[in-house]
């Protein structure tokens, strides 16, 4: 897996910690939360407070600090270019000059606060999938979405759908690491020459990788059918979702936050 | 041209909380002309062994000399060593992707530089190794053959890169009874014709017809070396491991205790169908 194990986004770390047994809607919620309240806030201090808050809840969570930071390793480029735009591209009082660049005081500051932005996002969102697995995240999604129905959202075939990808993303990895080794063995080499070349030598890989997915689809398809599946009407579930006191605690705690952070600042 | 291994370890996953042991300190010498079976249960660490041997994967501890070469060190030409050490992988008909079986079986010896004459040459003796005609098939899709002539294909694709050295990941796994016989069939003739070949198999009854030496595995480290006789008559350790002995063995042994006189050591049908008879006759003798 050497060209997979760096990928630690979506990663699901099982454990047993106050967030792990959280409902998935209301770790799902409270993601909703941190989303909407980073994109009101708007100072420093108000970045702080969430960061103390997302801080709160990996405390709770008792995950691997260094393991979570990892996660924000591939993403250092897009870090790295939003600050750079901001820093770089913003009209405003000129502190210092080189050529065509120019850095304002305004710029430092957006770029700096774009920058924790995008951080925060990011770590905050991964408390999610670190701590939810994708089946009860789907199962989460299916319920909140379930409202929706009544406007034509097709919330167990979306639900369905998801879970389906989640399952089979380890399968096609799995499967493409196979493939890609075994052209290795025949003197494949994916790694070198140009653009042109470099395409083309994708070729070996993606074949049989599609030929197989669709095999896979249709093999899937066929062992639903001999279950009688047929759709999302009447089906009864195994474990029912049932949000718990903890749950309302941890919503209570942090609308009101949210709240009185987005009021302040 | 001989494989060694010295103390190999390797950890898949190494520094996440997913790392996971799979070969633990591994010595392992194989020889010109070897013909080397490789059992153990499933997760004992055989695929993830037989991957070090073209340098698919690089030990994290330890080294693999291929004839002396280090596949780890710096400024090793991997592409040279895998020419020489061809790998089967299980299912290889999955790898597959051209749109003729001959264009499939060139993709190796393109890669290493082939073309023209020569390449189509090498397709030609690929194939003819394998069973399978250039003139029939050669220009046939690869998708609408058999499973098991897919297989062949597959297999006249790592041939095509004339390796002297033939691994082979659970070669006859989903194939029906015939295809299978024909595929070991064409296993020994490889041998025969001078390739060192190892694989891996779950199957006993076929490792006791083929292997001259028998390695076996356990979570991650070898427990037993040695010809398919002497492993094989340690039947207990095996069971212990979730391995067992070919079914004939087990019968005859269980005929042995039975009170009919024949070796303990029994590993094929044909040597089994020998002693019985020899038993047999000799009663009438007796009588």
């Amino acid at each position: 897996m050497a060209a997979f194990t760096n990928i630690t986004i979506g990663q699901y770390l099982p454990g047993s910690s106050f967030i792990h047994r959280l409902d998935p809607r209301t770790k799902l919620l409270l993601t909703l939360f941190i989303i909407v309240i980073l994109f009101l806030v708007e100072s420093f201090v108000g970045y702080g407070l969430v960061a103390l808050y997302i801080a709160a809840f990996f405390a709770l969570s008792q995950l691997p600090v260094r393991y979570v930071l990892r996660g924000l390793k591939p993403l250092v480029i897009i870090i790295l270019l939003t600050l750079a735009l901001n820093v770089f591209m913003t009209p405003g009082e000129v502190l210092w000059k080189w050529g065509f660049l120019t850095v304002t005081e305004e710029g430092l500051v957006k770029g700096a606060m774009m920058g924790a932005r995008l951080i925060l996002l990011i770590i905050g969102t991964s408390l999610l999938t670190l701590t939810t697995s994708p089946i009860s995240l789907t199962d989460g999604i299916e319920s909140l979405l379930r409202p929706g129905k009544r406007i034509g959202i097709p919330a167990h075939e979306l639900a369905m759908m998801m879970t389906i990808a989640l399952r089979f993303i380890p399968t096609l990895l799995e499967e493409t690491e196979k493939i890609m080794k075994a052209q290795m063995a025949r003197g494949a080499d994916f790694e070198s020459g140009n653009l042109l070349r470099r395409a083309k030598s994708l070729i070996p890989l993606l074949v049989p990788l599609f030929v197989s997915a669709f095999r896979r689809a249709d093999e899937l398809a066929t062992a639903m059918e001999a279950r009688c599946y047929r759709g999302g009407e009447g089906r009864t579930k195994l474990h029912e979702l049932e949000y718990m006191p903890r749950d309302y605690f941890a919503l209570s705690v942090s609308a009101l936050f949210m709240i009185s952070v987005a009021w302040m600042f | 041209m001989s494989i060694e291994l010295r103390g190999v370890s390797y950890t898949y996953g190494q520094g996440t909380p997913f790392a996971h042991k799979a070969l633990r300190g591994i010595d392992l010498t194989i020889s010109d002309g070897e013909i080397l079976g490789l059992i153990g249960h499933t997760g004992s660490g055989k695929s993830t062994l037989v991957q070090h041997l073209n340098g698919l994967l690089k030990p994290t501890e330890g080294h693999v000399l291929i004839d002396g070469v280090d596949i780890g060190a710096k400024g090793t030409k991997l592409r040279d060593i895998r020419r020489r050490v061809g790998l089967v992988f299980q299912y290889p008909e999955h790898q597959l992707f051209e749109e003729t079986v001959s264009a499939d079986v060139a993709f190796g010896p393109k890669n290493l530089g082939l073309e023209g004459e020569e390449l189509e040459q090498q397709v030609k003796q690929a194939l003819q190794l394998v069973h399978l005609s250039y003139e029939d098939l050669g220009n046939r899709s690869p998708f609408e053959l058999s499973g098991g002539q897919k297989r062949r294909v597959a297999l006249a694709g790592v041939l095509a890169m004339q390796p002297k050295v033939l691994v082979l990941d659970e070669p006859s796994a989903g194939l029906d009874p015939r295809s299978r016989d024909e595929l070991l069939g064409l296993i020994r003739e490889l041998h025969e014709q001078g390739i060192t070949i190892v694989f891996v198999t779950h199957n006993m009854s076929e490792i006791a017809q083929l292997a001259q030496r028998l390695v076996v595995m356990d979570r991650g480290k070898i427990v037993m070396d040695g010809t398919p006789r002497e492993v094989f008559s340690r039947g207990d350790e095996l069971a212990s491991i979730g391995l067992g002995v070919p079914e004939i063995t087990r019968l005859t042994r269980q005929l042995r205790r039975g009170g009919i006189d024949i070796p303990e050591d029994i590993l094929t049908i044909e040597e089994a169908k020998e002693a019985i008879v020899q038993w047999m006759n000799q009663r009438k003798g007796a009588n």
